[in-house]
């Protein structure tokens, strides 16, 4: 399968241990990345906080950009990226005038037929049974919280993805993986999204209800498709865990860690070992993990 | 999200409807919001409070009506935009950088300024922070794009 792929800016910054995973699982599982030339941000929630032109704008000169490289289909790892380009198709797609002057705008004509699919709808192309089938290490000691925040689900009219209020999808996967998995009530919750630099409090109040409520639910991690959610819930766990004077030790996977993990790669090979919570002991067949040494990278540690 | 807000989507949407902008203005909540999408999600009305949030905030900038308290996310959300004018793509270290500096002149909080400083070595340790950031090849479409959504006559 060749898809284009808008990696986005994260996962070509702080997040590139995404990136990583991502392009692992999926060379194994014979889908060609080709990263669509000379792609820009996507304006993100500053845009579509100051700028409504610049938020359908930034994001359509992408989706003209692939149309005009012959691309009909991409892949947006980041719900964040995902989120404005689906936006803006539909806009262009609803309102011919304005298709009209956003082509004038970004100088490239801007279809909007372009296909835009988050990652876990990329593990759904490819088909579950097959994803069983490459499984070489089931994750028997796994019990995890699949985690979807906000734009994975919602604007359930932009995104068109899973039911916005119990989704599903992406424990179908870990089921596939031989995962188990929880059943919790923070599941479409909100992180705390970007405010890590601005407002680090809301995160930390946000995430800290996030990973009590998963403890509670019993994982023994936390399942993500999205680079900020990694970084609040990852990054971000030593301060919630100094400020609120608790233990989470909970190690955060990305939806590639764990199907890479599945199909038989190590997690330095993953990018795993680049997280900053510790999960080396969950890792694949340790089914006697025990979970009094998870999570010794949460004081700021390298993880091994 | 809402439950931390000194005025919810609901209220706000109320505030405007009685026609007090200045006050809806005024809410710490328009900044506050993280847009998770939620209140519009869920409203029983189908009203966009997400969007309403969104438009509030780019009023809230054009009369330079944020308060004190609403400034540092306002100065994230700018530096984040020139960022992206000048690169095309983020650049994380640059971004932080001008955040940092404009919210330290804007309230000579050193605290502030040096908050997360020991941050930088933990994701050099991990390979997750670059010097020299990526950038796209044609800046100059991006200055073109940008003064385009300045104007008005457009869109």
């Amino acid at each position: 399968m060749n898809l284009a792929y808008y990696p986005g800016c994260a996962l070509h910054g702080s997040s590139n241990d995404y990136e990583q995973s991502l392009r692992a699982c999926l060379q194994t599982l014979d889908v060609q990345l080709k990263e669509i030339d000379d792609w820009i941000c996507c304006g993100a929630t500053a845009a579509h906080s100051l700028n409504q032109k610049l938020a359908i704008a930034l994001p359509a000169r992408n989706l003209a950009l692939a149309e005009n490289q012959g691309y009909r289909e991409m892949l947006a790892p980041c719900p964040m990226c995902s989120m404005q380009l689906l936006k803006a198709r539909k806009a262009v797609a609803e309102d011919e005038a304005l298709r009209r002057s956003t082509s004038e705008i970004v100088e490239l004509e801007v279809r909007g037929d372009t296909q835009v699919l988050n990652l876990i709808q990329l593990f759904e192309k490819i088909g579950l049974d097959r994803l069983k089938a490459a499984v070489k290490a089931p994750l028997s000691s796994m019990c995890a919280a699949c985690y979807y925040g906000c734009l994975l689900t919602r604007p359930p009219e932009v995104v068109e993805f899973d039911d916005f209020e119990q989704p599903r999808s992406m424990e179908k996967i870990l089921g596939a993986l031989g995962a188990k998995t929880v059943d919790w009530n923070y599941r479409t919750e909100c992180c705390g999204a970007g405010m890590t630099m601005a407002s680090e409090q809301t995160v930390l109040e946000l995430s800290h209800k996030i990973l009590s409520n998963a403890q509670a639910h019993g994982a023994n991690c936390l399942v993500v498709a999205c680079p900020m959610c990694h970084v609040n819930l990852d990054m971000k766990q030593p301060n919630i865990e100094r400020h609120y004077g608790v233990k989470h030790a909970m190690p955060i996977y990305y939806l590639s860690d764990v199907v890479g993990l599945a199909l038989g790669f190590k997690p330095e090979a993953l990018g795993v070992n680049r997280h900053f919570v510790c999960s080396a002991d969950l890792q694949v067949g340790m089914s006697d993990a025990s979970p009094a040494k998870r999570g010794t990278g949460a004081t700021g540690k390298v993880g091994t | 999200m809402a439950a931390g807000m000194d005025a919810p989507p609901t209220r706000l949407i109320r505030l405007l409807q009685l026609g007090h902008v200045e006050a809806a203005l005024r809410a710490q909540s328009i900044w506050q919001c993280v847009s998770c999408q939620t209140c519009a999600t869920r409203c029983p009305k189908s009203v966009d409070c997400a969007g309403v949030m969104d438009a509030l905030r780019q009023l809230s900038v054009e009369r330079g009506a944020a308060t004190p308290e609403q400034q540092r996310t306002v100065l994230f959300q700018k530096a984040f935009l020139n960022n992206i004018r000048r690169n095309g793509r983020l650049n994380e270290l640059e971004l932080i950088g001008e955040f940092k500096l404009s919210t330290f002149l804007h309230g000579r909080s050193l605290s502030f300024l040096l908050k997360d400083a020991t941050l930088a070595p933990e994701l050099m340790k991990r390979k997750k922070f670059h010097l020299v950031g990526e950038k796209a090849r044609d800046r100059a479409v991006l200055a073109r794009i940008f003064a385009r959504c300045r104007d008005e006559s457009h869109l």
